[in-house]
């Protein structure tokens, strides 16, 4: 309706440093997903830069971005995003797959992978076969197995219950104490009030950037 | 992506759709098995006709009277008109040709076949000894007008009559009437079966003076010539018709026939009969094609969700690209394979059912079918691919 352009972001300055702890919350339409998308490279921003690593990365071709996307990024989505057609161990050997990594290393570390997130027994199973927690486990099994530098979390919690939910936000916070930064984006307060760092959205703008040591 | 994964992921995925890769596979199968089947049936039967052409001689020419103004086809002989008659004469001068190594003058007729109490009509031809080699037909029995026997009254059998005549005693030696003049019987033709519609086991051979006399006739239907070699059949054309130009007062009325003119002539009708019908089994290649197209676009809008995540976990647009290039290739080639086998299946039942016929698909007909079926699968699924390979990750990953 008009001719007034509508902007999901608009004058976003935001750092991360490299090991934080971010919540992003906000209500629907804030903006939180689409910033997260920015930062995992997914959607480019009309106007401004955005560096990873010390790197402007917005102007990288799409070849670029996408190798960023796979060695440095780890994504964890509300609704899983497995292939229901692959085993749990498929599902999380995917992203080893398109970085051309050799078919014994990718057993290993597939292998890893399913201990470390205890998906043993569960290797061969498909999607359909698995409970949410397992689902959201092999997610984040996947998301780490290239062992990014930062996890990205949409809502991780979004379609599980109360307590599996709260068994997921331990397995990623987890990553964090390894030395991930973690960046989750929700809605929901205290899954965010878990964060070191908070940021609250509204209408495409930062409204607030809070630091808490929860520890 | 290396390309081991990129062709073993896409396998899985076209493994993991069964029934949808089944009927893609077996589309393009038919296709292919189509085109083998017809090319063979098209290269068969292309074949048995030159085998039934070359059957019947060697460096063979055919001198008939009248003139038709094409050359080598049955057809100009028929329309022709018949000025002058060839004659003995005629056929005794084409023999002192340098090129040619024997001849055969011929007539044609039918009689009443009278011995041993039975009766029939048979097709009478009156030749000479050389008859027997020119024709290649061979003698079980006997020796038909051997030399110096081309005057004596005598006769040879085609098998059937032989065996209908005589089944129980030795024909050689007999005798028998045919129309109003008694023949003996010097030899029994061996069985040969039909060439090209016509059967030599149910005539006789009679000297071609008893022909002439038996049909009240001085003229000839035919002259067969032998030519020395295959070299020696163009210049043996060019020194009959001038030769007979010459002792005709300088007419040009005799139509000379040579068997390769006409071994061409069929060899080009039935390769292009062949290529048609491979042409027209091609058009289920395309149908195919299309089939693998439709299906892959159902299966890109079916994985978007999927396609946006392979693109959020580091997968460039060429590795979304190659992937469904990939399921295509796979599609295609598993069909393609299929089809070749099922069409050498066919083939072989087509062998079975008529052995005379030698379906044999031509190798080029099989790699051209192989060649279309993976090509237009590879084109058929472009679109998809590419349209896969656009799709922005975050809309994509958006859809369930």
């Amino acid at each position: 309706m008009g001719d007034q352009a509508v902007y999901a972001l608009n004058n976003i300055n935001l750092q991360i440093t490299s090991g934080e702890y971010v919540s992003i919350m906000g209500p629907s339409g804030s903006g939180k997903s689409t910033l997260l998308n920015i930062i995992g490279l997914l959607d480019k921003p009309d106007s401004g830069r955005y560096e990873l690593d010390e790197k402007l990365v917005t102007d990288l071709s799409e070849t670029e971005q996408a190798q960023i996307r796979r060695e440095k990024i780890g994504f964890v989505f509300q609704s899983f995003h497995l292939v229901p057609r692959l085993t749990a161990a498929e599902n999380i050997e995917l992203p080893l797959l398109l970085g051309g990594v050799s078919p014994e290393q990718r057993q290993r570390r597939v292998n890893d992978a399913l201990n470390a997130f205890e998906l043993k027994q569960r290797a061969n199973h498909r999607p359909a076969e698995l409970s949410g927690g397992q689902r959201q486990r092999v997610a984040i099994a996947r998301a780490t197995v290239m062992q990014p530098s930062v996890i990205l979390a949409d809502e991780p919690t979004g379609n599980l219950d109360h307590q599996i939910g709260a068994e997921v936000m331990l397995l990623l916070e987890n990553l964090h104490h390894q030395g991930t930064t973690l960046i989750v984006v929700t809605h929901d307060r205290e899954l965010g009030g878990r964060a070191h760092r908070q940021i609250g959205m509204r209408d495409g703008k930062i409204l607030t950037d809070q630091f808490h040591d929860t520890h | 992506m290396t390309l081991t994964d990129t062709l073993h992921t896409s396998f899985k995925t076209v493994m993991s759709y069964r029934i949808r890769s089944l009927l893609i596979v077996l589309a393009m199968a038919l296709g292919v098995g189509a085109v083998v089947v017809l090319t063979a049936l098209g290269d068969g039967a292309r074949n048995y006709i030159i085998n039934q052409f070359s059957s019947i001689g060697t460096n063979l020419l055919v001198v008939l009277p009248g003139r038709a103004e094409t050359s080598g086809s049955f057809l100009g002989a028929v329309l022709g008109q018949t000025p002058r008659d060839l004659t003995l004469k005629d056929a005794q001068l084409l023999g002192r040709l340098p090129q040619v190594r024997r001849y055969a003058p011929l007539n044609v007729g039918a009689a009443e076949l009278s011995a041993a109490n039975r009766l029939r009509e048979v097709t009478v031809l009156g030749s000479t000894a050389d008859l027997i080699p020119i024709r290649h037909m061979q003698l079980a029995q006997g020796n038909f007008l051997a030399q110096g026997g081309e005057h004596n009254a005598q006769i040879a059998l085609g098998a059937k009559i032989a065996q209908e005549f005589f089944p129980r005693s030795q024909a050689i030696g007999q005798r028998v009437r045919l129309g109003d003049s008694r023949f003996l019987v010097s030899g029994v033709l061996s069985s040969q079966g039909e060439t090209m519609g016509f059967n030599t086991d149910e005539i006789v051979i009679i000297p071609i003076d008893y022909a002439q006399a038996m049909f009240n006739t001085t003229s000839l239907f035919r002259i067969l010539i032998e030519a020395k070699s295959h070299s020696d059949i163009e210049p043996a054309k060019q020194a009959i018709l001038a030769s007979l130009r010459q002792s005709h007062d300088g007419e040009d009325d005799t139509t000379v026939i040579t068997q390769d003119a006409i071994l061409e002539t069929f060899d080009r009708i039935l390769q292009t009969l062949t290529l048609a019908v491979a042409g027209i089994a091609a058009i289920s290649l395309i149908v195919a094609g299309i089939l693998v197209m439709n299906v892959m676009l159902v299966a890109v809008t079916q994985r978007t969700a999927e396609i946006g995540l392979l693109k959020a976990i580091g997968a460039t647009s060429g590795d979304i690209r190659r992937l469904f290039l990939a399921e295509a290739l796979w599609l295609s080639l598993v069909g393609a394979v299929l089809g070749f086998l099922l069409g050498q299946l066919g083939s072989l039942l087509v062998r079975i059912a008529y052995p005379q016929l030698p379906a044999w698909a031509p190798v080029w007909a099989s790699i051209a079918a192989i060649a279309v079926a993976l090509f237009t699968g590879m084109l058929a699924s472009m679109l998809p691919a590419s349209k896969a390979a656009r799709l922005d990750a975050v809309v994509a990953l958006s859809k369930k």
